[in-house]
């Protein structure tokens, strides 16, 4: 990273028309050698991952669904054992205490529960949201148009390949339209 | 891209059923034409009537609890040994139309169904509301509501804890998972379009309330990777879990002994008959929503006519219950069951049985002539029809088994007061504005859906 980048500098955006250009585009800012730099779709894009290289530790919801289902499931049959065999144990109709196929429905659902929250959760918390505020929204062209018709690339300043005159003709280069830089402040 | 018209020597027959989504939209006028109706569009004359109505249902309602809770349950028709009465009837009513909510946006998900995308958004809030609905009678039929939370299990100073055996207690957590599992599945798919309101709402107050509701959604790509996943994963949670909600609401019945409860065709027939009284009231919603807010584009009749084959292929299993019912307990020579059967078709409620017969099993046949099918009214009447078919179904088990029980000391009559009609009208009155509520605030299609059917073109489908 040069030393005289301005500070507050967020990164730099561009702006593409179609899912196509955005796809091409964001290929070749990661042949580039760019690390830190993401691609904006008013909609979930078939291949967006993939072009942005989206790795197994980027996404970890499904380790963390698996580990809430695995909670509350456990978690929901023992806690009813224990509430109806150890804490409070009552004869009903002269079944066994530990009835545990009359336990299973509570189990399911407890399952089920956890894993959705854990599920939710876990997605917003990798996602780092709530994020009331974040420094693209300070573009103009981005809060009107990122989530409804248009596709951009952002190249964030943190990457050390960044350099604000390279970063924005590499942009241009690209066929992007709009290219600006991005304060946050 | 998106105006891409087929190739001109594409071959004719690929359009010949009509597409999810009119043809010539772009990103920006599925936004523009879904947002507005939020943000810009004045609020109509007949929205505000519409409201108005419904919300004098809900003080109706209102009346009708406040004196429950003054006077208790001796209000309803309710003795002993009917027990139970339109309050039960109700709540399995209400938690059976939620049900076609969540399996258009799971079900549907997970089977790659396109046609899903315009009516998933307002049937996942119909299913919140009827769950809001059903829940409420429960606790109304408590008799003292003010105990209820004596059903969770929580640290109590009196030491005890609930009685996991019993299929009420099944019930309760059924129901709640179902209703917080739906409110999160119903809340993860509104948040990119509560970023888009945000990011095109016009007066202040409205961006900082649908931004503070859409977290900072930015359509990062990266974001929209572990959404996905976390969207797929609710999908395949919530859709075991729709199954099981009907069928724990079954074991209330079938797990008691009573003659017409005691059956194992439980399960598979209530969840069929939830699917299908679902899909009914998704019609009854949808004919005027699509109607008010000018949205044949989007909710075309492909959808209708999908839901109508829909109802009657789930009207099919419900009649195949129906027989099941009636020949396992001719055919087991229990003369408690037959009795019962005796019961429903002579009895003092064979009426009701008949009616039910009507509205479920014939009445729906019509929906094998296509012009039936692609009929808008046609439709919107026998989505009614069959709405009151499926309460009388209830209706029919809860009551005609009550009334004949095993000896003829127990045997009694069960007729509904006005407090019972007053709840049940408030119950679609609070139904309804909440609808209301919802289609004026909230965007009734999801509008992130829509786009990605704009980018891949109308034609591709299926």
């Amino acid at each position: 990273m040069s030393a005289e980048l301005p500070i507050h500098l967020h990164g730099v955006v561009g702006e593409f028309e179609t899912p196509e250009q955005l796809l091409e585009a964001v290929r070749k800012v990661r042949d580039a050698g760019y690390k830190k730099f993401d691609a904006f779709s008013p909609f979930p894009l078939e291949g967006l991952s993939e072009a942005l290289g989206v790795g197994f530790w980027d996404n970890l919801v499904p380790q963390i669904t698996l580990l809430g289902g695995l909670v509350g499931g456990l978690g929901g049959f023992f806690f009813q054992w224990w509430a109806n065999v150890v804490s409070y144990p009552q004869n009903i109709a002269g079944r066994p205490l530990n009835s545990w196929p009359a336990f299973i429905p509570v189990t399911f659902e407890m399952t089920v529960l956890f894993a959705s929250i854990f599920s939710v959760l876990g997605m917003l918390a990798l996602n780092k949201l709530p994020q009331p505020h974040h420094a693209l929204f300070n573009s103009e062209r981005f809060f009107k148009h990122a989530s409804n018709d248009r596709f951009f690339v952002c190249i964030e300043a943190k990457d050390p390949k960044f350099s604000l005159a390279e970063s924005m003709q590499f942009l241009q280069k690209l066929q992007a339209q709009h290219v600006t830089e991005v304060y946050d402040e | 891209m998106s105006m891409q018209k087929p190739p001109a020597d594409a071959p004719r027959l690929i359009r010949r059923i009509t597409p999810v989504i009119e043809p010539g939209h772009t990103y920006a006028s599925v936004t523009d034409k879904i947002a507005s109706i939020v943000l810009t569009r004045p609020t109509s004359k007949g929205w505000l009537a519409g409201f108005a109505f419904c919300f004098a249902i809900v003080m109706l309602l209102l009346v009708a609890v406040t004196y429950l809770f003054a006077k208790g349950v001796g209000i309803w028709g309710i003795n002993i040994p009917i027990g139970w009465g339109f309050a039960i009837v109700n709540f399995v009513w209400w938690i059976g139309i939620g049900h076609a909510g969540t399996l258009i946006s799971a079900i549907l998900f997970l089977l790659n169904q396109k046609w899903r995308t315009s009516i998933n958004r307002f049937a996942e809030a119909m299913t919140l509301f009827a769950v809001a609905c059903a829940g409420m009678f429960p606790l109304l039929h408590a008799g003292r509501p003010w105990y209820a939370y004596w059903m969770f299990p929580y640290p109590s100073t009196m030491g005890i804890w609930p009685q996991f055996r019993s299929p009420l207690i099944w019930d309760v957590f059924a129901v709640s998972t179902y209703g917080t599992v739906s409110l999160i599945f119903w809340f993860v798919g509104l948040i990119p379009d509560l970023a888009t309101l945000r990011d095109n709402a016009l007066q202040r107050p409205a961006r900082i309330i649908y931004g503070m509701l859409a977290m900072g959604w930015r359509n990062s790509g990266r974001h929209w990777h572990r959404y996905q996943s976390s969207y797929l994963l609710l999908a395949g949670l919530a859709t075991p879990l729709v199954l099981s909600v009907h069928t724990v609401v079954s074991f209330d019945f079938a797990i008691a002994i009573v003659p017409g409860w005691h059956t194992t065709i439980f399960p598979p027939y209530f969840v069929a008959g939830a699917i299908y009284s679902g899909f009914a009231m998704v019609l009854t919603i949808a004919i005027p929503l699509r109607k008010a807010y000018q949205l044949e584009d989007f909710i075309t009749m492909r959808h209708l006519e999908n839901m109508a084959k829909v109802m009657l292929a789930t009207g099919w299993i419900v009649a195949y219950g129906y027989f099941f019912e009636f020949f396992m307990s001719q055919y087991s020579g229990n003369k408690f069951d037959v009795y019962l059967d005796q019961m429903r078709h002579h009895g003092p409620y064979a009426p009701f049985y008949f009616a039910l017969i009507l509205c479920n099993i014939l009445s729906p046949q019509l929906l094998w002539i296509r012009k039936v099918r692609t009929s808008v009214p046609a439709l919107f009447i026998l989505s009614l029809v069959i709405n009151t078919g499926m309460w009388l179904e209830r209706f029919v088990i809860v009551v005609i088994s009550l009334t004949r029980d095993f000896v003829p000391s127990a045997w009694g009559r069960y007729s509904a007061t006005f407090w019972d009609y007053a709840t049940l009208l408030g119950s679609l009155g609070l139904f309804t504005a909440l609808l209301f509520l919802f289609v004026r605030g909230l965007p009734a299609i999801s509008i992130a859906e829509m786009r990605e059917l704009v980018a891949h073109g109308p034609e591709a489908e299926e």
